[in-house]
């Protein structure tokens, strides 16, 4: 028999599990990410002459029930038309059975990556709360958000990816999937109650991880209130999750927190720095003058 | 969508058909002879003559018992269960000094052949596991290319040894077209075909080297190194 080097050994490996895209518009370029599914890897599309990115079933997971329940994520995504969340190209099987679909190719950093002022932070959560409500309105809840599948682009764009475990809200199948930490405790226990108040859930404790932990204690009551135990004491939807926090950001009161008589004063000065500013400064003058009269 | 033609040569291996029993063997010591001779010599330090008595002794006792029908697949995967089952019989042998017993067809073994290989072999790292497993990937691989071989035309068999066997292949597609007569265009093609053919045998000597569904996904992941 053929001796095969130990190279050897490893090439073939990856050429075994190579995708054969020879007779589609795609060229493999590179491996970018393995994830529980499936690998995803960049392509050109030589007919648009366009880099994609694409997703395709392990090949030990080929099985009916796999593929069909990554074709149902391929629809979902399809059926999720939002600047928030990533465009779906085409979807194909490949000749040994393996399902793949192409989508836009993010180049960027993923949000876990990002070190930002807590303002900007914010701005970006709430672009993410945006595509969530917009899914959740659609009946689909995500059930797996956090900072490692979020993509910032290079010119501003953020956007929500895999969407693998995401389900038909009220979905009677008890399947567990998720990231501990970020999933809601319904949805650990598999309770067939998951709704948009799951990703709510799941966009609280992404928020909690990305701030520091001195917060505001608004800004606290907000994280709180999005991660309560009880679906019924959480935001009921990302949308007023988002609502609270652009609130927040304006200086306005917030839903989550009722604030003390010297807090409100302080919000109240804060908002209106400028015109405190002047009136004392005006005050200031008038004292000045009063007391250069009377010398 | 999975090969479900190919009979498990685990199962085979059980047959009371004879003829079946055999062919199951020839599979099996194709695929185990090397990995389980290499382990003795090299992670476990034997000597030359009694690696090789003991290999044969071990592949002709488990053609002529049966020892390999105790496999259960609900306990351990075949892999694991051969390779105990290869170190309990190597114990038991060494303490009984018995005089090996050669047979069941594996007199044809190229012993001489397989410690060249070793001796080309750099990565001896891990545990003598760790060593077999390597092993058994390198067989199932070789076993894959002889298959390619003896079914593919010289050409694509050609290429697809220049890129994908030959570390020192350095050819460009360009240089390879030009080398057999072909456009650029084909020798990808052909690349393409002799991978996808490739992936497909392999795929084919899994399902005949495990006993389940469930083993069997097990080893594709284990051979090609994907994380489910």
């Amino acid at each position: 028999m053929t001796w095969i080097s130990d190279d050897a050994v490893a090439h073939l490996r990856a050429v075994a599990e190579l995708p054969d895209f020879s007779h589609t518009r795609y060229q493999l370029q590179r491996e970018i990410a393995r994830g529980g599914m499936g690998v995803v890897y960049e392509a050109e599309d030589v007919e648009l002459r366009r880099r994609v990115a694409i997703k395709v079933l392990a090949s030990e997971l080929a099985s009916a029930d796999a593929v069909e329940r990554m074709r149902a994520e391929a629809q979902t995504i399809a059926r999720l038309e939002h600047p928030g969340i990533v465009p779906l190209h085409d979807v194909g099987l490949l000749p040994d059975g393996r399902l793949w679909y192409a989508m836009k190719l993010v180049r960027g950093r993923r949000l876990d990556e990002l070190n930002a002022p807590i303002p900007e932070l914010l701005r970006i959560f709430l672009r993410i709360c945006e595509a969530v409500a917009f899914a959740n309105a659609n009946g689909i809840i995500h059930c797996d958000l956090k900072p490692e599948n979020i993509m910032l682009g290079d010119f501003g764009e953020v956007l929500v990816m895999d969407w693998g475990v995401a389900r038909e809200a009220g979905a009677k199948d008890a399947l567990v999937a998720g990231t501990r930490g970020f999933m809601a405790p319904e949805q650990e226990r598999g309770d067939a109650s998951i709704d948009a108040t799951t990703d709510v859930y799941a966009l609280g404790a992404m928020l909690r991880s990305l701030l520091p932990s001195k917060l505001p204690r608004a800004l606290e009551a907000v994280c709180a209130k999005a991660t309560a135990t009880m679906q019924r004491d959480r935001y009921a939807t990302a949308r007023d999750l988002a609502d609270d926090l652009s609130r927040w950001l304006d200086g306005q009161p917030i839903t989550a927190y009722r604030e003390n008589v010297i807090e409100r004063s302080g919000r109240w000065l804060n908002r209106n720095r400028v015109l405190v500013t002047i009136v004392i400064a005006y005050l200031i003058m008038r004292v000045i003058v009063i007391l250069w009269v009377r010398r | 969508m999975f090969p479900t033609t190919r009979r498990s040569v685990i199962a085979a291996l059980a047959s009371d058909d004879d003829e079946q029993r055999r062919r199951a063997f020839d599979t099996f010591v194709a695929l185990y002879w090397k990995p389980l001779y290499k382990y003795l010599r090299v992670a476990r330090h034997r000597e030359l003559a009694d690696a090789e008595d003991l290999t044969q002794a071990f592949l002709a006792k488990c053609f002529e018992n049966g020892a390999l029908a105790a496999y259960d697949a609900a306990k351990a995967n075949f892999r694991t269960f051969l390779r105990m089952l290869f170190d309990r019989f190597v114990a038991n042998e060494v303490k009984a000094s018995q005089r090996l017993k050669r047979g069941g067809g594996t007199e044809s073994l190229d012993f001489t052949n397989a410690e060249a290989e070793i001796a080309r072999e750099h990565d001896r790292g891990g545990t003598p596991e760790d060593y077999f497993q390597r092993e058994w990937a390198r067989s199932v691989f070789s076993l894959a290319v002889e298959r390619l071989r003896d079914e593919s035309d010289a050409t694509r068999f050609a290429i697809f040894e220049a890129y994908d066997l030959d570390d020192s292949s350095k050819a460009s597609y360009r240089e390879t077209g030009v080398r057999f007569g072909i456009s650029e265009t084909t020798v990808t093609n052909h690349l393409a075909a002799m991978r996808r053919r490739f992936r497909a045998i392999v795929l084919d000597i899994l399902r005949e080297a495990t006993a389940s569904e469930a083993e069997y996904r097990a080893e594709v992941r284990s051979l090609l190194g994907v994380d489910a």
